[in-house]
């Protein structure tokens, strides 16, 4: 295999709050090929996003310790000075976030904030980067561009802004797309209508894509790979179709038959019992014992690896090797 | 745009209407016979009366009213009861005054509110923030008139080096002499505004850095220069608003300075009125002042939707 465009191994991100340092990442590796899309789903404060946030280099740096190393196109991120880092953010890797709402500047026109993007990252005159503006604002399919494109975020729906946030995403040309929850605070129709977008997009551009998304559908839907995460760990990772059709680990098991689609019409839907652990107190050996239908005192005694499992699959349960079936 | 400001301006003739009954009305309900001052202790029933009837003053309120707002209008503000002279004249007079103080008291409360406001919403918690706090509570809670004292005391009296009274009679003074005698009670004047401008700035700042978009910025790495445009941006049509009371209080507030500066502005003007129950002048500079007010705001609204344009143009 080529050598991946992105390599993360041993990302470890601890935050100094009031009640002490907590660890919202906890140890995860993990690699990207080139114009692969890597799905990341899991509970709500499992980490997904402070991954993505480390990844891009713009955690609080006064509150975050980050140990381990990302390496993208060879390139070590951690170690890169705050002028590289800048050009690395939105230039190399782009983001797009969860509320487009909130996360485009207010008092400043749509196309002035992809423009000020792409000066920032090559572009040499204003009018060639308006230009490009539009050609984005086009590439994402928003009606009538040209007019659009002097808009303040307010003035457009909410679908409208979430296409002008992934044209200016996408705008500098990145290698690697970090999606956090992108669709989230949309409509259903629009929600499927900006996935079959962003999906659309991967395939023409072909960069590199984390999707961090609850909706275990949409996963399926867009993403080469799946990881899962749970307690600022990855508890499994592998092929899309591996980790949903046969799922090893019992939380894996526990988010897919907690979601409608894996439910019939008429049957109660299951979801997992218990609450996420305290990041802040986390428990002894593996995070999801507490929660396990399957945990044993054995499960307390050390934090699982991930451990292969099937040919393209990895899974950190130590019920799973004992049984050598699934833990469903 | 020309719209959006004739509609300011027609939105602002209620209020300036509602401004004049108030002010109309707030000396009716002063204590003390303003003819008082002028009359004998013995003076004739006749000649009161016919002292009334030439003020209008034995008329219904109502009638007073619309007969003073006719004139007003027409810019006629009555004679002053003390003096005798005419009320618009001794307004305007102190009125370049006030505005000249009022005027150097915002630069220096704009410069030190806005860049103490900056540097502490930058950085909340740290040593610097903590220094342009303590200086901004200071500022807002030293009464005037003790800082005015306090200052005078230093250099005037002890290091001699600037006027501690008037604004010097000179006429033919430079630029410079007459700033000698409006540094003292500007920097007076300018202590509140600026320690009121620095907290707002700095909770907007804060408030500002710490709202999502701010990450996405950096996201798409931005240098933080630039980051600092579109803070100031974002923060400018609250912080206009603020600075626009603030100033509408320099022109107004200024009564104890200029009454410990013998600063010959509006203040002063509206000292001696009262004391006098001067009620022609008192009306007429409450009322200028009041208008001067309207006209701050109307000048923030005009101005606040050049910076947000989610403010609506209505
Ligand atoms: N800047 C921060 N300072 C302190 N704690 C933080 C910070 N950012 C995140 N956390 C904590 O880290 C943990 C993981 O948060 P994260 O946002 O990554 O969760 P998530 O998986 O993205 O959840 P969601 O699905 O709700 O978005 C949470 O417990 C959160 O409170
Ligand atoms: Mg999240």
């Amino acid at each position: 295999m080529s050598t991946p465009l992105l390599k993360v191994a041993d990302l470890t991100v601890r935050f100094r709050t009031e009640k002490g340092t907590i660890a919202a990442v906890n140890g995860i590796n993990l690699e990207l090929q080139r114009g692969q899309v890597l799905g990341v789903i899991g509970e709500s404060g499992s980490g997904k996003s402070v991954t993505l946030r480390a990844l891009l280099g713009i955690l609080p740096p006064r509150k975050t310790q980050i140990s381990g190393a990302i390496t993208l196109d060879g390139r070590n991120v951690l170690s890169l000075t705050k002028r590289e880092l800048s050009k690395y953010r939105g230039g190399e890797v782009s983001m797009i976030f969860q509320e487009p709402a909130t996360a485009l500047d207010p008092v400043f026109t749509i196309g002035q904030q992809i423009t000020e993007t792409v000066m920032r990252h090559g572009a040499t005159t204003k009018a060639k980067a308006r230009a490009r503006a539009l050609e984005m604002l086009d590439l994402v399919k928003i009606p009538d561009a040209r007019s659009r494109i002097d808009n303040y975020p307010h003035e457009l729906s909410g679908g409208m802004r979430q296409r002008a946030m992934i044209a200016l995403a996408l705008s500098t040309g990145p290698k690697l797309l970090l999606a956090d929850e992108p669709t989230t605070a949309l409509d259903a129709t629009v929600q499927i209508q900006v996935i079959l977008l962003l999906r659309e997009l991967q395939r023409e551009l072909g960069m590199a894509t984390i999707f961090v998304t609850h909706d275990v559908g949409v996963a399926a839907e867009i993403s080469d790979r799946i990881a899962v995460m749970y307690a600022g760990r990855i508890v499994e990772t592998g092929t899309a179709s591996d980790v949903l059709k046969t799922p090893r680990h019992p939380y894996t098991n526990g988010l897919l038959t907690s979601t409608v689609i894996g439910a019939r019409r008429g049957e109660t839907i299951d979801c997992i019992a218990g609450m996420p652990p305290d990041l802040a107190a986390m428990p002894q050996g593996c995070a999801f014992a507490p929660r396990c239908p399957l945990a044993t005192t054995e499960c307390t005694a050390a934090v699982p690896m991930l451990k292969k499992s099937g040919a393209d699959q990895f899974v950190a349960c130590i019920r799973q090797e004992a049984d050598g079936r699934h833990a469903a | 745009m020309l719209g959006y400001i004739l509609k300011r301006l027609l939105h602002a003739v209620p209020v300036a209407l509602a401004v004049s009954v108030i002010c109309f009305s707030l000396v009716q309900l002063a204590p003390g016979d303003p003819l008082a001052v002028v009359l004998p202790a013995d003076a004739s029933q006749e000649t009161v009366d016919a002292v009334k009837a030439q003020y209008g003053l034995d008329r219904p309120l109502v009638v007073q009213y619309f007969i003073w707002l006719g004139n007003v209008v027409t810019g006629d503000f009555g004679k002053s009861i003390a003096t005798g002279r005419p009320v618009l004249s001794e307004i305007s007079n102190a009125i370049g005054y006030s505005l000249s103080l009022a005027f150097l008291a915002s630069l220096m409360a704009l410069i030190v509110g806005l860049s103490l406001g900056m540097l502490a919403g930058y950085t909340i918690g740290s040593p610097v923030d903590k220094v342009a706090s303590a200086f901004a509570i200071s500022g807002v809670s030293i009464p005037h008139y003790w800082l005015g004292i306090v200052l005078v005391v230093i250099f005037s009296v002890q290091l001699n080096a600037l006027p501690a009274m008037g604004a010097g009679t000179n006429p033919d003074a430079g630029i410079l002499e007459r700033l000698r005698f409006m540094i003292l009670p500007a920097v007076t004047l300018a202590a509140m505004p600026a320690g009121i401008v620095t907290r707002s700035v700095r909770a907007l700042v804060a408030e500002t850095l710490a709202r999502d978009f701010v990450t996405a910025l950096r996201a798409k790495g931005l240098t933080e220069v630039q980051i600092f445009g579109h803070v100031v941006k974002n923060s400018a049509p609250t912080a206009l608003a603020v600075i626009g009371v603030q100033m509408g209080y320099l022109m107004a507030g200024s009564i104890l300075v200029e009454t410990v500066f013998s600063w010959p502005g509006t203040g002063l003007l509206l000292n001696s009125a009262i004391l006098t129950r001067d009620i022609p002048l008192l009306q007429g500079t409450i009322l200028v002042l009041a208008l001067f007010f309207v006209a701050m705001n109307l000048i923030v609204d005009i101005l606040q939707p050049l910076f947000d344009p989610r403010i609506k143009r209505i």
